[in-house]
């Protein structure tokens, strides 16, 4: 049996097939995704017609600068998977480890840097509890959207560091191929992540400014 | 690494976020000049550029079949229902108040 053929998994005829249809299988998963997300920023959207001069002044009070490096971060992730996706494409084993783990390092400079942002918010009482700074209606809707939007978003990026920890092990264990389904799914969810990040930069930290 | 592969794996990637880098400034120093118009739809039309870009290169819809493409659509097109609905009903309750 060669080891191409080795690859297949059941029911699939062969290896055009088969990424065919993990990748077809891969972006119905992601539509899913976009409602999910798409839900929660319909909230967002009512509130901010509702109430526009209040979320522009909740949203002012968002940390402009960790936004922006974090969203800086998350498009340089998307170019080192990128890379690693189509380095492995190309028979280049190497370079896909070196840019995997390069990834890696930056989906956790932007969990970190979301924990330091996180905690200044607290610090200022951005917590839409009790103790929360801000008074106008609509800002705590606008928060509340803050807190629940970049949480869930960073458990996506956990998980997608999950993924690509496996993509890492099965890389120094010589069982990455080319095309390989693990590879392409991991690297269209890391994308997908970026993505609803790009947005959210938009809706979260370029509001209410100057 | 010949020349193909290297525009495949290395220049490609690179251009994308070099794309995405500038327009993310843009939409930065957009957001912070004074009195300038339409913000909230300039800063929402650089975010659909960018997630045009990352689809289209970082996630191979420039390469993908139709199958593929129109799954990715679909996604977008229910979302528009999402908010075409919740807007209509929203605003019908406004002008009933």
């Amino acid at each position: 049996m060669s080891q191409s053929a080795q690859l297949l998994h059941e029911p699939w005829p062969d290896r055009p097939r088969e990424t065919e249809g993990y990748v077809f299988a891969m972006w119905i998963f992601l539509a899913t995704e976009v409602l999910f997300f798409g839900a929660l920023m319909a909230f967002y959207a009512v509130n901010r017609w509702a109430h526009p001069a209040a979320v522009k002044q909740a949203a002012a009070h968002s940390d402009f600068w960790f936004g922006t490096i974090n969203t800086a971060i998350l498009l340089t992730s998307s170019l080192t998977i990128a890379t690693a996706d189509r380095a492995l494409e190309h028979g280049l084993p190497r370079l896909a480890r070196v840019a995997l783990w390069l990834t890696l390092a930056f989906g956790l400079a932007f969990l970190l840097t979301k924990g330091f942002e996180y905690r200044k918010d607290l610090e200022d009482h951005l917590w839409p509890g009790p103790n929360f700074a801000l008074v106008a209606i609509g800002a705590r809707p606008f928060w509340g959207f803050y807190w629940i939007a970049t949480a869930v978003h960073a458990v996506h990026v956990t998980i997608g560091l999950g993924l690509i920890v496996r993509l890492i092990i099965l890389s120094h264990r010589r069982m990455l191929r080319p095309r390989q389904a693990s590879m392409t799914v991991t690297t269209l969810y890391w994308h997908f992540v970026d993505v609803v990040w790009v947005v959210l930069y938009a809706l979260l930290y370029l509001v209410g400014r100057a | 690494m010949t020349r193909r592969e290297l525009k495949s794996v290395l220049l490609v990637p690179v251009a994308t976020w070099a794309g995405l880098c500038l327009a993310l400034a843009a939409t930065a120093a957009y957001a912070f000049l004074p009195h300038a118009p339409v913000k909230p739809v300039v800063a929402l039309v650089i975010a659909a550029f960018k997630v045009i870009l990352i689809a289209a290169f970082f996630m191979r819809l420039d390469r993908a079949s139709a199958l593929v493409r129109i799954t990715a659509a679909v996604g977008f097109l229910w979302l528009s229902f999402l908010f075409i609905f919740t807007f209509a009903d929203f605003m019908m309750r406004s002008a009933g108040a």
